[in-house]
């Protein structure tokens, strides 16, 4: 069993340490709840995993093809990271699993310490290639590199996840749009729950890799429940509440969101994937919700928005072209210590690095927001953090989104 | 130039030509040096291309002077007028020397836009027609701790005519004398260092004209313009060169333009020029290539007489296009083309190369990752190859300069030049 390592938990380490020791050999993922909020369902907790301890709530950025997007493994274990994720079908078809197996693993691969999330290819290989065709047996599709035909099956996925070496990976679900409607949803909810077990069953290092379940069901609350009743008897580390991040009225979001939290285990994390932007963040964790990822804070510095306190800044729009000031004059982030966004919409002109000063920033950002709310809860006053978060982020009580309101007053938070 | 802090020390002359030493008094207050031969830091409006302060500063030794360009500048003249505080605190700059120049040498611009009152330079809008008042008035708001006056180099093409060249020449001195009366009126330039620019094309009357009349001004030392990498006949170049330097002043420093290729280093070296631009390194990055060349000079006999490691078993087809400069037409789009001085991480050999890009290298890249990373970086399109190859490019590209010193410094200089073009008989 690897060593773990601390890597800014709260806890203190010799505790941290006896607990990992005693666990270590039973399990690769241990939960230990930190802080409850008595008012809203949020917690805090310590997740402790073979890399090192994670401190959730947290955000995960998202390194699809093995690297966060410019950013090296020192500047990410600089803002303070402890997870991230890569990207089974991308590194799949490229460099390949047998390549990264000889580089020990992603983690040998990239060069990343800390702590990896892989998913299992589902949601790419529906989103990002035409002619996919589900079957039992897996997802046939044509690989856009060279148009062969491919099969990714439960078994084909975790293999290349067990080849990834990820200290989290996913299962392998029948992926369906939250748009859809009809019998196709409850099929791939079944079939969820089939392609769950042969996932369970595949995994050859249950002792080194935690695999976690997908909880489906659309937007079908009857449907969401009888996936949360079949995988919950599933003896897996954590459980993920997918099928929710694609398009599909807020409004049903965080019902199904709540819904899934009240009969998901309190002593297993729950991992909202796709899930990312601040708002929806603050009130996923009030749901229950531990952990996220989202490619948007990512990809959206790319494209020269900077995220704040109070929304967003389009750093390339003429009007920051002589402000001064940086991004966030309260941000610790190493651009924002050294550059102003005059500077930065300059440089965004002439050179890449504007980017990379960006993707550091909403990083820091999104860490630095999970941070704060982990600490509101710990100190028991998530909902005061609520509140004053929402004044910040919309100019009047009015532009509060309505799904915000009613989720939020559904855990006994009342905004103004 | 009164008053002017820059000085040139030199501590060896070889062969009557090659100089070691050191130019002193850089800054505004005089504090920094830098080593010659040397290169300046290559920047895209301060900004090392693709890196930030955090994957700049891996690399130690940088050199002390960061070189910003005219043409990536003069677009935000009006944000650093209402900034006031000058470039390098705009940039976020801390303590470093600031040079200015007119064009960026990694970007060769279209021709013939240049009169006699003027010269254009390409930023990202497009064409920015410069006079001298519109030259001077930029400095005044970069407030470089140095500047190139402002120069018509515009003769490196194929057939420029002898015409075309003595006015490059002569519109050349006159927009430096008007620099010179402006800077000198001008209290925002107090301190501040000015080189003259030597031009004349391949023509070597031309040359030493431009060279004795520029010596004549006040300047801190001389830039060499229009000998960029592409424009002539090697031979020509360092024939030209020889000429010029006999004309300058011993004591001032000389900064060849446009020319960073290792093997044309050496080359201008001996003919006796102590500054470059670092933009090669860029430019290798940019084709997705990392420089391997040996510059090894240390005197361990196993070393000796062994092929650079990182250049085993490599592609030998490759090597002939560092010859393509020799014959046939002259065009800075060679300049583009992979040298044989680097390896194409792009190419399947590196797929399953656990390696470091160079064995020994100490930078950031090579500490942490291997050839098959970068491989693999690169065939996606990952914006983190070109983090990566620009700190590794840059760290072995002022490490062969730190070698070129040393070899100086021990009468080892035919050595580094048979290290440098590995022992191939080439002649420089």
């Amino acid at each position: 069993m690897a060593a773990t390592t601390e890597c800014g938990a709260d806890a203190s380490t010799s505790e941290n340490m006896s607990l990992k020791k005693a666990l270590s050999a039973a399990s690769p993922l241990t939960l230990r709840i930190v802080a409850e909020c008595p008012v809203t369902k949020a917690r805090a907790c310590d997740l402790i995993l073979p890399h090192c301890a994670v401190s959730a709530p947290v955000f995960m950025p998202v390194g699809t093809q093995g690297t966060l997007k410019g950013i090296t493994v020192d500047q990410l274990e600089g803002l303070g990271c402890q997870i991230c994720l890569g990207n089974t079908y991308h590194l799949g078809m490229r460099p390949g699993p047998d390549l990264i197996e000889k580089a020990s693993g992603l983690h040998g691969f990239m060069n990343w310490k800390r702590n990896l999330l892989t998913d299992s290819g589902g949601f790419q290989m529906v989103s990002l290639v035409e002619l996919s065709e589900v079957t039992e047996e897996g997802v046939k599709f044509k690989s856009p590199y060279d148009g062969k035909e491919i099969l990714l099956s439960p078994e084909k996925s975790i293999s290349i996840q067990n080849s990834l070496g990820s200290d989290i990976m996913m299962q392998l679900d029948d992926v369906v749009s939250s748009t859809v409607t009809g019998p196709r949803v409850e099929e791939a909810m079944h079939r969820s729950i089939r392609w769950l077990d042969r996932c369970i069953a595949a995994n050859k290092n249950p002792d080194k890799q935690n695999l976690f379940a997908i909880i489906q069901g659309g937007l079908n609350a009857e449907l969401r429940k009888a996936c949360l009743d079949e995988m919950t008897q599933r003896d897996v580390p954590g459980f993920a509440i997918g099928g929710l991040s694609g398009g599909e009225e807020k409004n049903d979001f965080w019902r199904m969101v709540t819904l899934s939290t009240d009969h998901l285990p309190r002593q297993k994390p729950r991992y909202l994937m796709g899930v990312g932007y601040a708002v929806d963040l603050v009130v996923c964790v009030a749901l229950g919700c531990d952990m996220f990822d989202c490619v948007f804070p990512t990809r959206t510095a790319r494209f020269g928005s900077a995220l704040v306190p109070w929304g967003s800044l389009q750093v390339k729009h003429k009007q920051y072209a002589k402000d001064f000031q940086p991004i966030d004059p309260d941000c610790q982030c190493p651009t924002c210590k050294r550059h102003s966004r005059a500077y930065l919409h300059a440089l965004f002109k002439s050179d890449t690095a504007a980017m990379h000063h960006i993707t550091i920033h909403n990083i820091a950002y999104q860490l630095t927001l999970m941070r704060s709310v982990r600490q509101s809860i710990v100190e028991g006053r998530f909902p005061e953090f609520i509140r004053t978060f929402m004044k910040r982020m919309f100019p009047s009580p009015d532009h509060y989104p309505s799904w915000a309101v009613d989720a939020l007053a559904s855990v006994n938070v009342t905004l103004e | 130039m009164a008053g002017s802090k820059m000085k040139l020390e030199l501590s060896r002359v070889v062969q009557g030509r090659s100089r070691l030493g050191v130019l002193k008094g850089l800054g505004r207050t005089g504090e920094h040096s830098l080593e010659v031969p040397g290169c300046l830091l290559h920047t895209h409006v301060g900004t090392v291309p693709h890196l930030t302060q955090d994957t700049l500063h891996t690399l130690s030794n940088l050199p002390s002077v960061t070189q910003v360009t005219l043409s990536n500048i003069a677009e935000h003249q009006e944000v650093l007028e209402e900034f006031k505080d000058g470039f390098r605190k705009f940039a976020g700059l801390h303590d470093t020397v600031l040079y200015c120049s007119l064009h960026d040498p990694a970007t060769p611009c279209p021709t013939g836009y240049t009169t006699n009152k003027t010269v254009s330079v390409w930023g990202s809008g497009g064409r920015i027609e410069l006079t001298v008042a519109k030259f001077m008035a930029l400095q005044k708001t970069v407030q470089p701790d140095w500047y190139q006056s402002m120069a018509d180099g515009e003769t490196w093409q194929n057939n420029t005519s002898r015409k075309r060249v003595r006015k490059s020449v002569d519109r050349t001195l006159a927009h430096l004398d008007e620099c010179l009366l402006v800077h000198q009126k001008s209290q925002e330039l107090e301190g501040v260092e000015m080189f003259g620019v030597v031009e004349g094309g391949d023509i070597l009357e031309e040359r030493v004209r431009s060279a004795r009349e520029t010596a004549k001004r006040p300047v801190a030392g001389f830039c060499l313009d229009g000998l960029q990498t592409g424009s002539m006949d090697r031979a020509l170049r360092t024939q030209l060169i020889t000429a010029v330097t006999k004309e300058l002043p011993e004591d001032k420093p000389r900064l060849l333009q446009g020319v960073g290729r290792p093997d044309e280093v050496l080359a201008c070296v001996e003919a006796g020029v102590d500054l470059f631009e670092s933009f090669f390194p860029f430019q290798v990055t940019e084709r997705g290539c990392a420089l391997c060349f040996s510059f090894d000079i240390s005197p361990d006999p196993e070393l000796a007489g062994r092929a650079p490691h990182a250049v085993l078993g490599l592609d030998e087809e490759r090597d002939t296009v560092g010859e393509t400069q020799q014959n046939g037409d002259f065009n800075l789009d060679d300049q583009t083309q992979m040298t044989s001085f680097e390896i194409n991480l792009k190419d399947k050999s590196y797929q399953d190369d656990f390696r470091p890009l160079v064995e020994g290298c100490g930078c950031y890249c090579c500490k942490n990752h291997q050839r098959a990373y970068l491989h693999h970086l690169l065939v996606t399109n990952e914006l983190l190859a070109g983090v990566l190859l620009m700190i590794h490019n840059t760290a072995h590209y002022h490490a062969f300069f730190g070698s070129l010193r040393e070899a100086l410094a021990n009468d080892k200089l035919d050595l580094l030049k048979r290290r440098v073009l590995r022992e191939r008989g080439r002649q420089i």
